[in-house]
C-alpha cells in the first residue's frame, strides 16, 4: 500500500513539473466553455446537460494525451526494468500510475467548476443533476484513462499510444451510438443490444441527464478493471515464452 | 564455508528457437566480487535479467539468499541491488528526489532513510549534484546516481551491469574501489566485457561465450588453465646468424622465431617452449656461452586477454 501511495505521488508530481499539464487545462478550459456557453444563452436554461454531453468527445483527446506516456515514458528512459524488478507487484505499480492519472483528471474537472457556479449565479440550476454528471463524468473519464494506459504500455512511442488510444476508444464510443445501431438488420437484434451495452455512449447519456443508474456504474467499473487487468498481463507478457 | 548468496543452477533460455543461455550453474558467496564476463550478446544482460526476476528462466533455478526466485519473488528481490546495463533514471527528477523515490520502494522510512540517502550521496560523490535533475547530469554522474540507486537498501547482492561505462580513469578508480569495499561484506555480480576492469576487481570470474560457461575460477586459475606453453620474448646485442639452432639445443624449446633484426646489431626473438616449465637460466646460460648480450628477456605471462579472445573467439570453420 505504502509503495502505491509513492508511486501515485511520483507519477502525480511528474504530471505538474512540466508546463504540459498546464497548458492542458487551460486548453481543455477554453475549449468546454467556449463550445458549452456559444448555445448556453440561446437554450436559455440553467442546467449543464449539453456540458456533459460534449465530454465524451473532448476526453476522447483529453484522456489519451494525460496517459500516453505512462508506459512509453518508463520504456524511453529505461526506468521499466527497474520498476519491474523492484520488489513490488506489477499491479502496485498499475494502481499508483492509474490513481495519478485519475487524480489529475480531477483537477481539471475541479477547475471546471466556474462552469456550475456561474450557471448557479445567474439562474437556479438543480444541483443535484451536476453533482451526477461529473460523478459520471469521472467515472467516463477513469475509463478511458484505464484504456489509454493499457495502449500506453504496448508501445514505446508516446506519439503511437496517443492514436492507438484514441481509435479505441472512439471505437467503443461509435460502437454503441444509435447511428450505427440503426444501420444494424432487424434480424440481428441480438448483436445490436451487445453493441449498445459494450459502447460507451448509451451508459452516459443517463448520467447527463442527472440519472445514476447501477447498470452504469457496473458497466465502468467493469470496463475499467478490464483495461486494468489487460495493463498488469501487458506487464507480465514479458515473462510469456 | 560463506553464506551463499547466490546460487545459478542448470540455467536455460531460449528467445524462440535461440537458446540465449545455455547450462549455466554458477555460485556467489558473501564477500565475494564475481566477474561475469563475455563478448557482447553472450548472455550476461540475459542473466542478469533473469535473476532479478525481469525475465522468467526457460529451465533452471536462481536462488537469492537461499530463496527461489521464482516461489519468493517479492521477498528475494528485496535482497538485490540492481544497475541494469542502460542507466535507469527519471530525467524530470532531482538526484535526491530519484534516490529518495526508490528508497520508498525499497521499503526505507524516516531517519534511515534520510541516513542512507545521505551516505550514498557522500559514497558515489553525488552531495554537488543533489538539487540537480537527472536529465542534466554528465555520463559519469548519471552513472554514480544509478549506483547510487542499487546499493541505496544495502542489498545483500549487488548486481552491477556494466557499470563503469561512461566514467573517466579517476571515476573508474574510485567505483572500482567502492565495489572492492562492497564486496568485503556483500556479494557482488560484476558483469562486463572490459577484461582488465574484471581482473582488477573480481575475486572470482566466469567467462560466458555463446550462452555456455567457458572457463570460471579465479582470475589466475582461468588464465592458467589455458595456458599450455610458456613462451619468452628476447632481445640479444649479436650479429650471430646462428642463434635459432643454437638455442634449439635446448630440449624444451619448440620454436624460435626471429622477430625483428636490426642491422646486425640487434635481434628480438620470440623462444616458445613445449612445455610449462620455467627455462629463462637456461636461454641466459646459451646466451652467454655464445657471448650474446641480453639487453631483454620477458616472460610472457598469458593474460586475461589473451584468454578471453582465445575462449570466446568463434571458430571459422
Amino acid at each position: 500500500m505504502n509503495e502505491t501511495i509513492t508511486i501515485f505521488l511520483k507519477e502525480l508530481k511528474s504530471y505538474f513539473v512540466s508546463p504540459i499539464a498546464y497548458i492542458f487545462i487551460i486548453v481543455y478550459l477554453i475549449l468546454t466553455n467556449f463550445l458549452f456557453f456559444q448555445t448556453f444563452f440561446l437554450n436559455n436554461q440553467s442546467e449543464m446537460r449539453s456540458y456533459f454531453e460534449l465530454l465524451p468527445y473532448i476526453f476522447l483527446i483529453f484522456a489519451p494525451a494525460i496517459t500516453m506516456r505512462t508506459w512509453a515514458e518508463e520504456k524511453r528512459n529505461k526506468t521499466f526494468e527497474l520498476l519491474l524488478t523492484l520488489p513490488l507487484k506489477d499491479a502496485q505499480i498499475v494502481a499508483g500510475k492509474f490513481f495519478a492519472a485519475l487524480v489529475f483528471l480531477k483537477i481539471t474537472l475541479l477547475c471546471s467548476l466556474t462552469v456550475p457556479i456561474t450557471i448557479a449565479i445567474i439562474g437556479n440550476p438543480d444541483v443535484g443533476v451536476i453533482i451526477g454528471g461529473y460523478f459520471g463524468a469521472i467515472l467516463l473519464g477513469a475509463a478511458y484513462i484505464s484504456i489509454g494506459m493499457f495502449i500506453s504500455s504496448l508501445t514505446e512511442n508516446q506519439i503511437v499510444a496517443l492514436i492507438g488510444s484514441v481509435v479505441i476508444i472512439l471505437l467503443l464510443l461509435v460502437m454503441g451510438h444509435p447511428l450505427v445501431i440503426s444501420f444494424i438488420p432487424s434480424q440481428l437484434a441480438g448483436l445490436s443490444g451487445i453493441l449498445s451495452y459494450i459502447g460507451l455512449t448509451g451508459h452516459f447519456e443517463s448520467i447527463c441527464r442527472g440519472v445514476i443508474d447501477s447498470r452504469d456504474v457496473v458497466y465502468y467499473c467493469s470496463l475499467i478493471a478490464f483495461f486494468l487487468f489487460l495493463n498488469v498481463q501487458s506487464l507480465e507478457s514479458r515473462k510469456w515464452e | 564455508m560463506k553464506e551463499c548468496m547466490l546460487e545459478v543452477s542448470n540455467l536455460y533460455k531460449n528467445y524462440g528457437n535461440v537458446a540465449a543461455v545455455k547450462d549455466l550453474s554458477f555460485s556467489v558467496s558473501k564477500g565475494e566480487v564475481f566477474g561475469f564476463l563475455g563478448p557482447n550478446g553472450a548472455g550476461k544482460t540475459t542473466t542478469m535479467k533473469i535473476i532479478t526476476g525481469f525475465l522468467p528462466m526457460s529451465q533452471g533455478r536462481v536462488k537469492v539468499a537461499g530463496m527461489d526466485i521464482m516461489e519468493q519473488d517479492l521477498k528475494s528481490r528485496k535482497k538485490i541491488g540492481y544497475l541494469p546495463e542502460t542507466t535507469p533514471l527519471y530525467t524530470d527528477m532531482f538526484v535526491e528526489e530519484y534516490l529518495t523515490f526508490i528508497a520508498k520502494l525499497r521499503g526505507l522510512r524516516g531517519e534511515n532513510l534520510k541516513k542512507r540517502i545521505k551516505k550514498m550521496l557522500e559514497v558515489c560523490g553525488l552531495e554537488e549534484m543533489r538539487k540537480r535533475p537527472v536529465g542534466y547530469l554528465s555520463k559519469g554522474y548519471r552513472q554514480r546516481t544509478g549506483l547510487a540507486q542499487a546499493m541505496i537498501h544495502e542489498p545483500e547482492l549487488l548486481i552491477l551491469d556494466e557499470p563503469m561505462s561512461g566514467l573517466d580513469p579517476n571515476q573508474i578508480v574510485e567505483i572500482r574501489q567502492l565495489i572492492k569495499e562492497i564486496g568485503k561484506e556483500k556479494a557482488v555480480v560484476y558483469c562486463s566485457h572490459i577484461l582488465s576492469e574484471v581482473a582488477a576487481t573480481c575475486n572470482r570470474v566466469l567467462i560466458i561465450n555463446d550462452g555456455e560457461t567457458a572457463a570460471v575460477g579465479s582470475p589466475d586459475e582461468v588464465a592458467a588453465k589455458t595456458q599450455e606453453r610458456i613462451s619468452y620474448e628476447v632481445t640479444l646485442k649479436t650479429t650471430d646468424k646462428n642463434i635459432e639452432e643454437k638455442f634449439k639445443q635446448i630440449q624444451q624449446i619448440q620454436e624460435v622465431t626471429i622477430l625483428a633484426q636490426s642491422d646486425g646489431e640487434k635481434t628480438e626473438l620470440k623462444i616458445e617452449t613445449n612445455s610449462s616449465q620455467e627455462i629463462g637460466e637456461d636461454i641466459f646460460d646459451v646466451a652467454v656461452k655464445n657471448n650474446w648480450k641480453i639487453t631483454m628477456l620477458t616472460h610472457k605471462k598469458v593474460t586475461l586477454e589473451d584468454v578471453f579472445s582465445k575462449l570466446t573467439k568463434k571458430d571459422v570453420k
